[in-house]
């Protein structure tokens, strides 16, 4: 057992757990933030999706105890005052989603895809951005579309900002 | 997976020294293979050492065309290095595409050397880059560092600290995903030194890891191009054959990625 | 139309909470002493149980019990069964061999379950569940359906000889015969369609809850139809009676068929959480939902195919084996004979057509209904066949097809079906329209240039969906009826919940259902919300699947709403001292109209419930419920073009274009359908390109996980072209058809008729693996 202390959606929050307890079961089940969801065992659907430091991993193969000192930031966390963060409103916008499962993991790739690229994306670079996340339901045709268009709409934003 | 001991070393010693006190103790970087490993309950070590938050370990430096990449650089630091790119855009390039990019945020390539799993691409960078692997005790040669599926010549509780290569004249890599997985289900790295020196190494299709193909490699080094790999035999008796393709399918794509990765370089 | 009624793109309802991390799926659920089960199963294919041994398990760290299948049996914990009954030709029932919950005697597949570990964690469990010792005797093991059914194989269920279950036909095979005799032409092919795994996102998952204070069983499931669930578990199961039972299938994270049954993992978490006083999870693993979940497809066929010398189709026969693993779960029987050999005659006039379809024990997980569900299969062998025939008869592959299409409606098909609408020729033209059919020899030229393959192929493809009327398909064997129900509940103040039976695991059902409400009663769409999934707040309902939810989940809607509609225009004629027969409902209010007397929706609504003023006699309040059995099936259809390159050195193959033409009736949201339409086609195209179910000789399975099971990813797919066209259904209120399985359906043969195309072979087999192009096209030359 080990005490452990993080930043998750910017509050301290520290929890006992085995030193074999991923970071995915931590948040879920020690922090009750179940919008982090595992949909394979082998590192490869994203469903896990989280930010780390930065940069977005996937938790389900990090334990907790290495995360321990870092800032994570889950999907519960994205957005604030109950306005949607610009990538959930474009998947809202376009479809792009189905059952909602593969979702928290696809929206948390595409805000770091975008932290990358800036509005720089072409669909090339967004099918190639996504082959760490699986979707099941949706062809993944709406969720290119969503990513390019909030990709394009906080571009402009950054813009009118400078 | 099963109980495991968690160790976070700050430097190259204490990790040694923990690692010296431990069972069966394992070095952990990224873990994204380690870890997936281990909860599908396939290794179990009693004892982790976390190598991410050792300073000396990190850092990529380019001094002309000498290169040294710290072991604890994630994949994603290698592909976005600009000193890098300007001297071996090919390693970039390979760096961009190995997992995906949650994974290039964590995997790193002293990792990745280490694991020497055999789809992995970075050990076919280094032995056609005839790297150097640098160790918390010695310098191996990359031709004697890989030396079979998932073995390296590391000895018991040795670190890898970096690895050093000198830049070539041109180099490249291509690689054909094994379409489930997207590990190399064949990866050709080709160089060819200023001295017209070429070295083509394979990963993803060897039953014994990674290799280097003499046949590849002197048709190259009497012509340099695409068409002078079209007659050399790539013999198929040692090659995997699996589920995803047979070993006459893996020496046609050996063929197939070296003539395209000369043709990149 | 309203802003948010029938044919908008209302962007969706329920995407708040699953953007923000808030939708709640079964692993999500946790109650107050709630501890975490794995199941203990079996590595062996096909084996006998000599022991069982959970003494040292039990004694380690947070283990509360381990359960086996003779404690299960002991409290009298029933059998799984097929819910429908097939009889082969010579009038034997099929031959149903006994599926326990936990094996006891003997296990059939590696994965089937053989005891349960609860423990205070899943690691714990896990622990527990490898100390477990089962003592196996292996036994001979047998994967191949065609081998299972030869002399000498292992006799996998004593109910089934040679592993036969039923041998079953359709239709007339001396007409058939005799047209084949006389024909001037005929297609022969070997067609297998391979064996998949469903793969929806989130893994089954179980929450047992037994209340010893009430009696009382709650189930969180994974489930596509919880009520279908709650009656398997007790009529069947004896689980706990219904009226003690409450199954709820909260956010399912889809579904495709392979949350339709009742899997062993639910009934076992129930029944343990009674044996050990507290609520019990389980959550697959995906290796897990590799080995157990049922798979799909996994036939072997031969067909012929007959034609005149003026190029019309005077026969089909047809002869399947169909794989239906280890046992026969709860839809599996119908998928290859009622789902399947009534499609046989897709869009073309076929004057007889014949079928036999033989299915069959295996060493291998039970197999049942994925997207599409037989019309796959029917689609795949009818449209790989029609390609072929062209090709062999020198004409181009829309010109055959355009030659024998039905042109007139009703009609009769000699297998059953008797298609109401459709329009065929629209969606060909609509089609190769789209996919600039005519420029296509430039692009091949062009890519040829650059050392690249390219090839076109279509597909024409009709399904049944909409199921299903009841009395019919009770008729065929079916052991439930299959109508649906809803009741729509108008608040005092005039907001509306509607109870659906049907299920929404990604269809979007919480929009589409409330902006048919919306449309009828002209209030805003975030008035009405939409409840189901849970058998104590829904009545009775049979699920979601076979695309039925708009087709018969909203018909019932749209029926109980004329009973609310009829109830509140009296109720308004009452308060306006008018006569019903004047009175409109528009924009939220209730007019009498050509004049300007208006009540507001919510002041009818109120007045229902003070019921101060009612017209004499009436009932208080305003709720109303309905069950609408449909007459019969929907039929939707449509032409999918896909375009490809093949890399000659390699055999990749990329996909260049995709065109889906379909005609779906009247469309509710055309943005929603349109995304069905995608998630179809990826499905479609993965079967054709990527994926496929292997296991070994001794029953192995070696794809089981992401590392060798080949999921469609983004850069595997292109940006699809998607278009409608529109024939109503005249079958239901709606005028729908059902848009949720046709992507699955036509885009598998589409593919592979552009892949032979480019190639210049023939024989390939799904999936077209980079290895088999390369083979193949290697083959050719």
């Amino acid at each position: 057992m080990a005490k452990i202390t993080m930043t998750v959606n910017g509050r301290q929050v520290s929890g006992l757990c085995d030193d074999r307890t991923l970071l995915v079961h931590f948040i879920r089940e020690n922090l009750g933030l179940t919008g982090t969801h595992v949909g394979c065992d082998t590192t490869q659907c994203g469903a896990c999706v989280v930010d780390m430091d930065g940069q977005s991993v996937k938790s389900c193969s990090i334990l907790a105890v290495q995360a321990a000192g870092s800032s994570i930031t889950t999907i519960e966390g994205l957005s604030a005052n109950g306005e949607l963060h610009p990538v959930q409103a474009a998947f809202k916008a376009h479809h792009g989603l189905q059952c909602g499962f593969c979702t928290p993991g696809m929206v948390m790739t595409a805000v770091d895809m975008i932290r990358r690229h800036g509005s720089n994306l072409d669909e090339a670079t967004v099918r190639a951005e996504l082959e760490g996340n699986i979707c099941r339901c949706t062809g993944y045709h709406n969720i290119v579309q969503a990513i390019l268009a909030a990709a394009a709409e906080m571009g402009g934003a950054r813009h009118a900002a400078e | 997976m099963y109980d495991t001991n968690y160790h976070r070393a700050s430097s190259i010693d204490e990790a040694v020294n923990i690692m010296a006190a431990a069972a069966e103790g394992k070095y952990l970087s990224g873990g994204m293979t380690l870890i997936p490993t281990m909860k599908q309950r396939l290794a179990a070590p009693s004892d982790l050492v976390d190598l991410r938050h050792i300073a000396e370990m990190k850092g990529i430096a380019v001094d002309g065309r000498s290169v040294r990449i710290g072991a604890a650089s994630t994949h994603e630091e290698v592909a976005t290095s600009a000193a890098l790119a300007a001297v071996c855009p090919a390693i970039c390039r390979l760096a961009a595409h190995i997992g995906d990019p949650h994974v290039r945020h964590m995997g790193t390539i002293g990792g990745s050397i280490a694991n020497n799993d055999p789809a992995a691409d970075y050990p076919a960078a280094m032995l056609a880059l005839d790297a150097v692997i640098v160790t918390d005790r010695r310098e191996i040669s990359a031709g004697d560092f890989f030396t079979g599926l998932f073995e390296t010549a590391l000895e018991d509780g040795e670190i890898i600290t970096a690895v050093r290569f000198e830049a070539p004249a041109r180099a490249a890599y291509q690689k054909f995903p094994n379409p489930a997985s997207r590990y190399a289900m064949t990866g050709v790295f080709v160089v060819r030194r200023d001295d017209g020196g070429v070295r083509v190494a394979v990963t993803g299709a060897g039953s014994d890891g990674v290799f280097r193909h003499p046949g590849l490699e002197a048709a190259l080094a009497a012509n340099w191009s695409p068409d002078a790999v079209a007659n050399v035999m790539v013999d198929a008796t040692d090659l995997l054959s699996d589920l995803h393709a047979s070993a006459a399918y893996r020496a046609n794509l050996v063929k197939v990625m070296t003539k395209r990765a000369v043709a990149a370089a | 139309m309203s802003v948010d009624g029938i044919g908008a793109r209302v962007a969706r309802k329920e995407d708040r909470r699953f953007l923000t991390g808030k939708g709640r799926y079964t692993d999500d659920m946790s109650v107050p002493g709630m501890k975490f089960a794995v199941f203990v199963r079996s590595p062996h294919a096909h084996a006998t149980i000599k022991s069982i041994d959970a003494k040292a398990a039990k004694t380690m760290p947070g283990v509360i019990d381990v359960l086996d299948g003779k404690q299960l049996q002991a409290d009298g914990i029933g059998n799984l069964i097929c819910g429908w009954m097939i009889h082969s030709k010579d009038g034997s029932p099929m031959k149903m061999g006994a599926w326990r919950p936990l094996a006891d005697k003997t296990v059939r597949y590696v994965g089937d379950a053989v005891a349960i570990v609860v423990a205070d964690s899943v690691a714990e469990a896990r622990d527990a569940a490898e100390a477990v010792a089962v003592d196996y005797e292996p036994l001979p093991v047998v994967t191949d359906p065609v081998e299972a059914l030869g002399e000498g194989q292992p006799q996998i269920h004593s109910e089934a000889p040679k592993n036969l279950i039923f041998d079953w036909e359709l239709g007339d095979a001396a007409a058939v015969d005799r047209a084949i005799a006389a024909a001037a032409h005929v297609t022969e092919m070997k067609i297998v369609n391979n064996r998949l795994s469903p793969n929806a996102m989130e893994p089954r998952a179980a929450l047992g809850i037994y209340d010893a204070g009430d009696d009382h069983y709650t189930c969180y499931t994974t489930s596509q139809n919880p009520h279908l669930a709650r009656l398997v578990m007790s009529a069947f199961y004896n689980v706990a009676p219904e009226n003690k039972l409450r199954v709820i299938a909260p956010d399912v994270g889809g579904g495709f068929g392979s949350k339709i049954y009742i899997y062993p993992e639910e009934i076992v978490c129930l029944w343990a959480s009674k044996r050990t006083g507290v609520p019990v999870k389980w959550t697959a693993d995906r290796t897990e939902a590799f080995l157990t979940d049922a798979h799909g497809r996994d036939h072997v066929s031969t067909v012929k195919m007959a034609f005149d010398g003026n190029n019309r189709i005077t026969a089909l026969k047809v002869d399947t084996i169909a794989n239906l693993g280890a046992y026969m779960s709860l839809f599996s029987s119908c998928v290859p004979t009622y789902l399947y050999a009534t499609l046989l005659s897709g869009q073309y006039a076929i004057p007889a057509i014949h079928a036999n379809v033989r299915t069959v024990y295996t060493n291998t997980a039970p197999v049942d209904a994925y997207r599409g569900a037989g019309r796959p299969e029917a689609t795949y062998l009818l449209e790989r066949t029609m390609e072929t025939a062209a090709r062999e008869l020198g004409l181009p592959p829309g010109e055959l097809r355009r030659i024998n299409f039905i042109r007139t409606f009703p009609h009769q098909t000699p297998v059953i079906m008797n298609y109401d609408a459709g329009d065929y020729e629209a969606s060909l033209n609509a089609a190769m329209e789209a996919a600039d059919w005519n420029g296509f020899a430039a692009r091949r030229a062009e890519a040829e240039r650059r050392g690249m393959k390219r090839g076109i192929g279509m597909s024409c493809y009709i399904e049944a969906c909409g199921l299903a009327p009841s009395a019919a398909v009770g008729s065929l064997g079916a052991g439930v009826g299959l109508w649906e129900s809803a009741e729509v509940r108008v608040n005092a103040v005039g907001t509306i919940e509607v109870m659906t039976g049907s299920h929404s695991h990604g269809q979007g059902h919480e929009t589409t259902f409330a902006q048919l409400v919306a449309e009828r009663f002209g209030v805003p769409i975030d008035s009405v919300n939409i409840v189901h999934g849970d058998t104590d707040k829904v009545q009775m309902g049979m699920g979601t699947y076979g695309s039925r939810s708009g087709a018969v989940g909203m018909s019932a809607v749209a029926k109980a709403l004329d009973k609310v509609e009829a109830k509140a225009k009296k109720v308004a004629a009452h308060l306006m001292e008018a006569d019903e027969r004047d009175v409109v409902i528009e924009d939220g209010a209730l007019k009498v109209a050509g004049t300007d007397k208006s009540v507001p929706w919510s002041q009818v609504a109120l007045a229902s419930y003070t019921a101060h003023n009612l017209p004499s006699g009436m009932e208080p309040g305003l709720k109303e419920s309905a069950f609408y059995d449909p007459s019969n099936f929907t039929f939707p259809a449509g032409c999918h073009i896909c375009e490809v390159e093949v890399d000659p050195e390699t055999g990749q193959t990329k996909i260049v274009q995709f065109v889906a033409a379909d005609d779906f009736g009247n469309i509710i949201n055309p943005m929603i359908v349109e995304g069905q339409v995608h998630g179809g086609l990826a499905q479609g195209i993965g079967q054709a390109l990527l994926e496929g179910v292997h296991y070994d000789d001794s029953g192995q399975l070696l794809t089981a996980s992401y590392m060798d099971y080949a999921m469609p990813r983004a850069d595997d797919l292109p940006s699809f072209k998607v278009t409608t066209s529109n024939t109503p259904c005249p079958g239901n209120p709606l005028g729908v058809k059902g848009c949720g399985e046709a992507g699955a359906i036509g885009s598998p043969p589409a593919l592979i008729n552009a892949v032979t195309d480019a190639i210049g072979n023939n024989e390939i087999t799904m999936p077209a693996t980079p290895q088999k192009v390369w083979a193949a096209a290697q083959a050719a030359h």
